[in-house]
């Protein structure tokens, strides 16, 4: 049975390129970059040439590229980094409801410590609202963390607009968690970009355990980790290179958004066309081409996910089951769902490497599923 | 090189079967220790053991074997005084903990051409080693540690150590028994414990895909590799409950549908029994622990069943088991989360006293004989 991954936003299959890549490197550029030697050398062009080529797709300088082992340390080193430097004392920070646990517990770890926090709510397609950001906005406002596209829903902040706002009406600096965006979407529209940016490489084909945090040139952050000094002293540890390498290698993958936001507008049709019902919280509109998140009330998503694996079909659930209790997702709470949506909640994430065929039979293998579970479903179906 | 005196218990009450107990005590030690140059001696009701591995490398292995009463250590020394007195020194000064300790010596004279008797033995060792030891009394009443001595014509064991071992009987002297085994607490325990009374187990693990992801099924692979710790082997045979689940669904008020279940389910096993040829089943039921195991819930699920139902846990209190289930080390495993979150089949208010005749009616609506049939057809083999 040929397998159909429908879960990219947890992780993606490296490509071919890639895993050459940093089988490559681990067998000839094995030097420690910060060796004197040449070996030395051979492994820190592999770390350059990796910055310059987020550096020019992120429109940005090299020196504003630092190598961290992923999106949460990205987001951490973004978030607590900042808040080392510039003390916790009047400060406040301001957070979207729908961020990424490793923004959100890193921000919750700061408000115990004595930090003013703001969570802004968002819409039920998971929006969040310019002028209610605007008026959270004070003088003390040190950060404010909002992400690209949300990872289980796949709502796509209007990024530009909102760091308009930000610069408009504060002084305080803009974070955007854009490790399901990079390379997926473009940052749309004028003006200035986010001040610092989290990014993962094993979210675009790459190896997992490396990604980059951009911090625009003159921000001081504090590290988390202190040792060697690699990174200019924000990030010590020796890098991983052939992590890197394979990022390097990712980056030249091409990615259709189009052909992808096909794919994905039939499979929301085909299971649309069969259950009217079905409730799908991704938007219509300013949604990320590889997301969908559907809602089968009635439904236990983990069954739903485990007689789609049987298939061969790989989804996630939205919500995780721990012995007797269900623990629902933060973000499925926060667009407002009920109970049972939440419970019956899939996400369907896409990537370059599904086909058009795959599509049509992952379809016909959910509604099937469905099918075949309805007599177990409770409440309305 | 190190050595070991393994002590067995009930073994050596055991009249004419004794021979075959401790053949198969001696085979399942075999089995574990990972030893190709292994010398086993058994004499005076006891094995002797000899390994080319370390001490701390065998002694893991032996505390997990039933029939296994305790297990020490011993050096090995030429039969002569000096050789004792010195040997004696250094085992006990091994043990010194820093603070006072009071001491005797034991000693066993076998070798009776020896020119010391048995008292003289410990007096001469206890005299040496207390002269050039810091912090030791002589206790011979209540001693903290006691330095045993075994004097053999071809050479004498001194050992300070009884480590205790799991007790019982060697896995394989009572038979086999088919152990329902789910990813609970429960069932390791009760298996565990039917394992330290000689009985072979045999696992059965009742999957029922997509409602039970593929996690809890490895979960019960683990578990088999835990208890397989204490045995020679472990089987593991899986079936699908799914085609039975699905029936249940639709033809059985949810009251009954627990009860049912279970009397599907020992139905399958007790066909697997037959199949495999095992006399009894075991299970991790304890006595009113959950609303659905009433005694009267107990009779009707094994009145489907001819062969007698092991419920070694029945008597036990919830902590009680999951003390055990730490020690035997199951704990650990059958805690992780992913369990069957499934309330799917859990009715609010399960029936607590159900009539026979109730339950026959209702089962008449199910297309048994075939569904175990099926479930038959289909199991799967997992090797632990």
């Amino acid at each position: 049975m040929e397998s159909i991954y429908l879960d990219n936003s947890a992780t993606t299959q490296p490509s071919p390129e890639v895993i050459l890549a940093v089988q490559k490197t681990m067998e000839h550029i094995y030097g420690n970059p910060s060796s004197l030697h040449k070996k030395g050398i051979a492994a820190e062009r592999i770390l350059n040439d990796c910055r310059e080529r987020v550096a020019h797709i992120l429109g940005a300088e090299i020196g504003e590229i630092y190598f961290t082992s992923g999106g949460t340390e990205g987001n951490n080193l973004a978030i607590k980094g900042l808040a080392a430097a510039r003390g916790l004392e009047k400060k406040h920070l301001i957070c979207s409801a729908v961020e990424h646990p490793s923004t959100i517990e890193a921000v919750r770890y700061l408000e115990k410590e004595g930090l003013k926090v703001t969570y802004l709510p968002v819409d039920e397609e998971g929006f969040v609202d310019g002028k209610l950001l605007k008026e959270s906005l004070t003088k003390e406002t040190m950060l404010v963390s909002i992400m690209h596209v949300n990872n289980e829903i796949g709502t796509v902040q209007p990024v530009k607009k909102i760091a308009e706002i930000i610069k408009e009406n504060s002084r305080a600096l803009f974070h955007c968690d854009m490790v399901q965006s990079f390379l997926r979407l473009p940052l749309t529209g004028e003006g200035p970009g986010p001040d610092l940016i989290t990014i993962s490489a094993h979210k675009i084909q790459g190896p997992k355990g490396v990604g980059v945090l951009y911090k625009k040139g003159g921000i001081s952050l504090k590290p988390l980790f202190h040792g060697g000094g690699q990174e200019e002293g924000l990030r010590s540890g020796t890098e991983n290179v052939p992590a890197i390498a394979g990022l390097s290698a990712s980056l030249q993958k091409e990615f259709d958004s189009q052909r992808v936001q096909e794919m994905k507008d039939h499979l929301t049709q085909s299971i649309i066309d069969a259950f009217p019902w079905v409730k799908v919280n991704s938007p219509p509109k300013d949604s990320a081409p590889h997301i969908l998140s559907l809602s089968f009330p009635g439904f236990k998503g983990e069954v739903l996910l485990h007689a789609l694996e049987e298939e061969g079909v790989y989804v996630s659930t939205g919500s995780a089951c721990h012995a007797k209790t269900v623990q629902i997702s933060h973000v499925l709470e926060a667009i407002g769902l009920s109970r049972e949506e939440a419970q019956g909640t899939l996400r369907f994430s896409l990537s370059e490497e599904n086909t058009p065929g795959q599509i049509e039979m992952a379809g016909r293998k959910i509604v099937q599923a469905v099918k075949g579970l309805s007599s177990f479903a409770g409440g309305k179906r | 090189m190190s050595f070991f005196l393994i002590r067995y218990g009930e073994i050596s009450v055991k009249g004419q079967n004794r021979s075959f107990f401790i053949q198969t005590l001696i085979k399942n030690i075999r089995k574990k220790i990972p030893d190709q140059e292994l010398h086993i001696r058994q004499r005076a009701g006891r094995i002797y053991l000899e390994s080319s591995c370390l001490e701390k490398e065998v002694i893991p292995f032996l505390k997990k074997i039933p029939g296994i009463v305790s297990i020490s250590p011993f050096q090995q020394v030429a039969s002569d005084v000096n050789a004792l007195q010195e040997t004696g020194q250094r085992l006990v000064q091994k043990k010194i903990p820093g603070t006072p300790l009071r001491f005797r010596v034991t000693t066993k004279r076998a070798h009776k051409g020896f020119p010391l008797t048995s008292m003289e033995i410990s007096r001469a060792v206890g005299a040496y080693v207390l002269r050039n030891t810091e912090q030791l009394t002589v206790d011979l009443e209540n001693p903290d540690l006691t330095l045993y001595i075994e004097v053999r014509k071809e050479g004498s064991f001194l050992y300070t150590e009884k480590i205790p071992g799991v007790g019982g009987l060697p896995v394989g002297t009572s038979g086999r028994g088919l152990l329902l085994l789910s990813g609970g607490i429960d069932s390791p325990v009760a298996g565990w414990m039917t394992l330290k009374r000689g009985v072979q187990i045999e696992a059965l693990y009742f999957h029922s895909p997509p409602f039970i992801g593929e996690r809890s099924k490895e979960k019960v692979v683990d578990l088999c590799g835990t208890l397989k710790g204490y045995a020679p082997k472990i089987r593991l045979s899986v079936i699908s409950l799914t085609p039975s689940l699905k029936q249940l669904k639709e033809k059985i008020p949810e009251k009954y549908l627990i009860i049912v279940m279970r009397r599907i389910m020992m139905r399958m096993a007790e066909t697997l029994a037959e199949e495999k040829n095992i006399p009894a089943l075991i299970t991790g039921e304890s006595i009113g622990q959950v609303a659905s195991q009433t005694l009267e819930n107990l009779m009707a699920i094994s009145a489907v069943i001819r062969r007698p139902v092991l419920r070694p846990l029945s008597g036990m209190d919830k902590m009680e088991i999951i003390k055990l289930a730490r020690e035997i080390g199951t704990y650990r495993i059958s805690i992780r989360p992913y369990e069957d979150c499934c309330t799917l089949f859990v009715p609010k208010h399960p029936i607590l006293k159900p009539r026979i005749e109730e339950l026959e009616r209702l089962e008449e609506r199910l297309p048994i004989d075939s569904l175990i049939k099926k479930a038959m057809d289909e199991k799967e083999r997992v090797t632990i």
